[in-house]
C-alpha cells in the first residue's frame, strides 16, 4: 500500500500544482490584471493543500492501523475468555504463518481462519484508507481552488508553510535529544533501584561480571561490583594524556600555519593535517597496538620500567594525535581572523613577530582557542575504539599511565556486546554509564560556553 | 625661522609587485612641526607614511628604493634594527586599534617590550604621563583596569596616541587618525596634536583639507604616486605653484 499511495500522492500534487498554475493564468487573462503572486505560487499553494492533509491522515492511519486490525482479528479470542499472554502468543503465530514461516501448529484451523481474516481485513483497510485520504485531499483541493482569485496572495501562505516546515525540522533534532535522554534516564533509574547511586559514583571496584554470577552473589556483592570510580579515573587519565599531546602540538601548528607559513606551504600542509581527522579510529587502534604500545614497552624496558602491553599511555598518545586537527584547524581559523590592525599596532610599537603573537594575537584569539580545546576534550572523553584496542578492558584504579586502564565508553561496549539479559544490573549499568558520560560532556560544554563568554566580553 | 630637518627623504621609489606606487619622492620634514600629507585616494600618501617606520616590510611584494634619513641615518641601512626604528617612529592608525587588554596594559605594552621601566612604580609613571600627554588621563584614571575596547571611538584613538608616545619616540606618524571619529573627538585630537608637536615631530595623512589647513605648518600634495608640491600650508592653500594642487585644494577634483 505504501509505495502505491506515495506515487498517487506525488501524481496528485503535480496535478494540483498545474491546476493552480493554470487557474491563476486564467484569472490573469480574464481580469486583464496581474494577480498578487506569480503563477507558480498558486500552484505550490494547491499542491500544499492536496498533500499536507493527506500526509497527516496517512500518518494517523499508519500509527493506528496495526492496532485496529489486531484487535479486530483477536476480538473473538477475547470473547472466548483466553488469557492475555496466550492471545499475544497466538497473534505472533498468526503473523508468522501469514509471512510463510512454518510452525508446528500452522495447519490448525483457528490459525488458518485467523490468517484469512487478517488478510481480508487488511485489504479492506488499505482500500478504505486510500479512498479516505484522497477524498479528503480532494475536498481541501477544491477549497483551495475556489479561493484563488485576483486579490488572493498565495505567496505569503506558501511562505508560512515553508516556515512551518523549517520549524518542524528543528523540532526533530530537539525531540530526538529529549528522547535519548529519557530512554537513558528510564534504564538508569531502574539500575539505581538495584544499585545505590552513591556506590556507583564513589565505589572503587568495577567488576560487573561478578554481579552476573547470581548464585554466589549476595546483595552486598552486587552493590560492590558497580563502583565506577576506576572508569572515571581511566577516562580522565587517557583524556589528559591525549590533551597533553594535542594541545601543544595543535596550537603551535595553528600558530605556524596562520602566522609564519607561506601560503603555498599552508595550502598543502593544512589538508594533510586534516586527513588525520579522517582516519577511522579503528586504524588508530591498530597503530596504537601494533606500533606505539610495543615501542613504549621496549623503551620502558630499556630504562628498567615495567610497562604493561596494554597501557593508558599508548592509547592516550595515539588519541592525542587523532585530535590534533581539531585543535589546530579551529585555532588556525580563529587566529587568522584576528584583525590585521592589531598585528600592525603591535609591530608599530616595535614588537617582534613572536612578541606580537604571544602578547596580542593569542589573547585576542583566546575564546576560540579555548573552544577548540574543549571540543577536543569532549572528543577524547567520548572516544572508544582506540581505548578498546590499546588500553585494555580491566577496570584498574591507578594513576600510572604505564598500566592497563579502561574508560566509560569502553565498558559500555564490553557490557553490551553479545547476548544480554535486559533486566540484569550488568546491562543496565551501561545506561547509567551512558548518562554519566552525557552529563559530564554537558557540564564540559557548559563550562566551555561560560569561559568563552567571559573572555569574549573581555577581548572583543 | 625654520626648524631643523628631522626626516630627509631622497628619491624614494616604491613598488608593489609590478605596480609602482611612489615615483622619486623627495621631501624634508622639520622637527617639532606638523606636516600634513594630502591627496586623493590611492595617491601613495599612506604608502609614503608607512615607509617612514618600515611598516611596508610586512608586505612581501613591497620593494623600497631610495633613502630615508632620520637624524642623518638611513633607516633602510642593513645594520638598522627595525624594532628599534619603530621605537623611535611611532604610528597611529586610521581605525583605533587598542589591544584586547586593559587600558593600563595597552599603554604599558611598548615600555614592557623595550624594557623602559625598571620597576612597577616607574612603569606606572610612564603610563600615567603618556595618558596625561594624550589628554585622556582624567577620563580613564579610575578605570585603568577596564579593557581598552570599552572606550568610545575618540577615547580609543587617544589611547592609541598614548600608546604611541609611551616609548617616547622622536616622530609620530598618523594615518588619517580622525577619519573614523566625530567632529568633537576630532577637535580634541587636533588640540592634542598642537600640544604634542612641542616634543615630537608629527606627520599626518589626512583626507580633510580643512584639517590639514588647521593643524599643519607644511603640507605635501600627492597625486598618482608623485609628490606634486610641498610648501608652507598657507601657500599650498592660497597660491600653490602647481595647477593640480590648486584644482585639488579648491575642490575641483579628488
Amino acid at each position: 500500500m505504501g509505495l502505491i499511495t506515495f506515487f498517487l500522492l506525488v501524481l496528485f500534487a503535480i496535478t494540483s500544482f498545474y491546476l493552480g498554475y493554470f487557474r491563476s493564468n486564467r484569472v490573469r487573462v480574464i481580469e486583464k490584471q496581474r494577480p498578487f503572486s506569480l503563477d507558480k505560487y498558486y500552484g505550490y499553494y494547491l499542491a500544499i493543500w492536496s498533500v499536507v492533509p493527506a500526509v497527516i491522515i496517512l500518518f494517523a492511519i499508519l500509527i493506528f492501523d496495526g492496532f485496529i486490525v489486531k484487535n479486530y482479528v483477536l476480538s473473538e479470542f477475547y470473547s472466548q475468555g483466553i488469557d492475555q499472554s496466550e492471545i499475544s502468543l497466538l497473534f505472533t503465530q498468526i503473523e508468522n504463518t501469514r509471512n510463510g514461516i512454518k510452525l508446528f501448529n500452522s495447519e490448525d484451523e483457528i490459525i488458518v481462519n485467523a490468517v484469512n481474516k487478517l488478510n481480508y481485513i487488511e485489504g479492506i483497510f488499505d482500500i478504505t484508507s486510500i479512498i479516505t485520504v484522497f477524498s479528503v485531499s480532494s475536498l481541501f483541493l477544491l477549497y483551495g481552488y475556489r479561493k484563488i482569485n485576483l486579490n488572493f496572495d498565495a505567496r505569503l501562505i506558501v511562505e508560512k508553510f515553508i516556515l512551518i516546515g523549517f520549524f518542524l525540522c528543528s523540532l526533530i533534532a530537539i525531540l530526538v535529544t529529549v528522547g535519548i535522554i529519557f530512554s537513558l534516564l528510564y534504564e538508569t533509574v531502574r539500575f539505581f533501584s538495584q544499585v545505590p547511586i552513591l556506590d556507583f559514583l564513589f565505589g572503587t571496584n568495577w567488576s560487573p561480571q561478578r554481579a552476573f554470577v547470581r548464585d554466589a552473589a549476595d546483595a552486598a556483592d552486587i552493590e560492590n561490583a558497580f563502583g565506577a570510580v576506576p572508569l572515571f579515573s581511566g577516562t580522565f587519565l587517557i583524556a589528559f594524556i591525549a590533551m597533553c599531546v594535542s594541545i601543544p602540538v595543535g596550537l603551535l601548528t595553528a600558530i605556524y600555519m596562520s602566522e609564519y607559513a607561506k601560503s603555498s606551504v599552508r595550502n598543502t600542509a593544512k589538508p594533510i593535517i586534516e586527513i588525520l581527522a579522517g582516519i577511522p579510529t579503528v586504524v588508530y587502534g591498530f597503530f596504537a597496538v601494533i606500533t606505539i604500545a610495543p615501542f613504549i614497552r621496549s623503551l620502558g624496558g630499556s630504562i628498567g620500567l615495567d610497562v604493561s602491553s596494554e597501557s593508558a599511555l599508548a592509547a592516550g598518545l595515539v588519541m592525542g594525535i587523532m585530535i590534533i586537527p581539531f585543535v589546530s584547524s579551529l585555532s588556525d581559523d580563529v587566529i587568522s581572523s584576528v584583525p590585521q590592525s592589531l598585528r600592525e599596532g603591535s609591530y608599530a610599537m616595535g614588537a617582534t613577530k613572536s612578541e606580537t603573537i604571544k602578547k596580542v594575537i593569542i589573547p585576542a584569539a583566546l575564546p576560540g582557542i579555548i573552544g577548540s580545546f574543549l571540543l577536543a576534550v569532549s572528543r577524547a572523553i567520548g572516544e572508544t575504539m582506540i581505548v578498546v584496542m590499546a588500553a585494555g578492558l580491566v577496570a584498574n584504579l591507578t594513576a600510572n599511565p604505564l598500566e592497563a586502564s579502561t574508560t566509560i565508553t569502553t565498558q559500555i561496549v564490553v557490557i553490551l556486546i553479545g547476548d544480554q539479559e535486559f533486566d540484569s544490573p550488568k546491562t543496565m549499568s551501561a545506561f547509567a554509564l551512558g548518562l554519566t558520560l552525557f552529563v559530564m560532556t554537558l557540564i564540559l560544554n557548559f563550562i566551555a560556553l561560560r569561559v568563552v563568554k567571559k573572555y569574549t566580553e573581555k577581548y572583543e | 625661522m625654520e626648524n631643523k630637518v628631522k626626516v630627509c627623504v631622497e628619491n624614494l621609489n616604491v613598488h608593489y609587485g609590478e605596480k609602482q606606487a611612489l615615483f622619486d619622492v623627495c621631501m624634508d620634514i622639520n622637527q617639532n612641526e606638523i606636516t600634513a600629507l594630502i591627496g586623493p585616494s590611492g595617491c601613495g600618501k599612506s604608502t609614503f607614511l608607512r615607509c617612514l617606520n618600515r611598516m611596508n616590510d610586512v608586505i612581501d611584494i613591497c620593494k623600497v628604493e631610495g633613502s630615508i634619513k632620520i637624524d642623518g641615518q638611513n633607516i633602510y641601512d642593513k645594520d638598522i634594527q627595525v624594532e628599534k626604528l619603530r621605537e623611535r617612529v611611532g604610528m597611529v592608525f586610521q581605525k583605533p586599534n587598542p589591544f584586547p587588554k586593559s587600558i593600563f596594559e595597552n599603554v604599558a605594552y611598548g615600555p614592557r617590550i623595550h624594557g623602559l621601566a625598571k620597576d612597577k612604580t616607574e612603569l606606572e609613571e610612564i603610563v600615567h604621563t603618556s595618558l596625561k600627554k594624550a589628554a585622556i588621563f582624567d577620563e580613564v584614571k579610575d578605570r585603568l583596569d577596564e579593557t581598552g575596547t570599552s572606550l568610545s571611538g575618540g577615547q580609543q584613538q587617544r589611547l592609541c596616541i598614548a600608546r604611541a608616545i609611551s616609548v617616547n619616540p622622536d616622530v609620530i606618524l598618523m594615518d588619517e587618525p580622525c577619519s573614523a571619529l566625530d567632529p568633537i573627538a576630532t577637535a580634541k585630537i587636533e588640540a592634542l596634536m598642537e600640544d604634542l608637536k612641542k616634543e615630537y615631530t608629527i606627520i599626518i595623512v589626512t583626507h580633510s583639507m580643512q584639517q590639514a589647513a588647521r593643524v599643519s605648518k607644511k603640507t605635501g600634495f600627492f597625486h598618482l604616486g608623485n609628490l606634486i608640491e610641498v610648501n608652507d600650508t598657507e601657500t599650498i592653500f592660497s597660491t600653490p605653484a602647481n595647477d593640480k594642487t590648486l584644482d585639488y585644494v579648491t575642490g575641483r577634483f579628488g
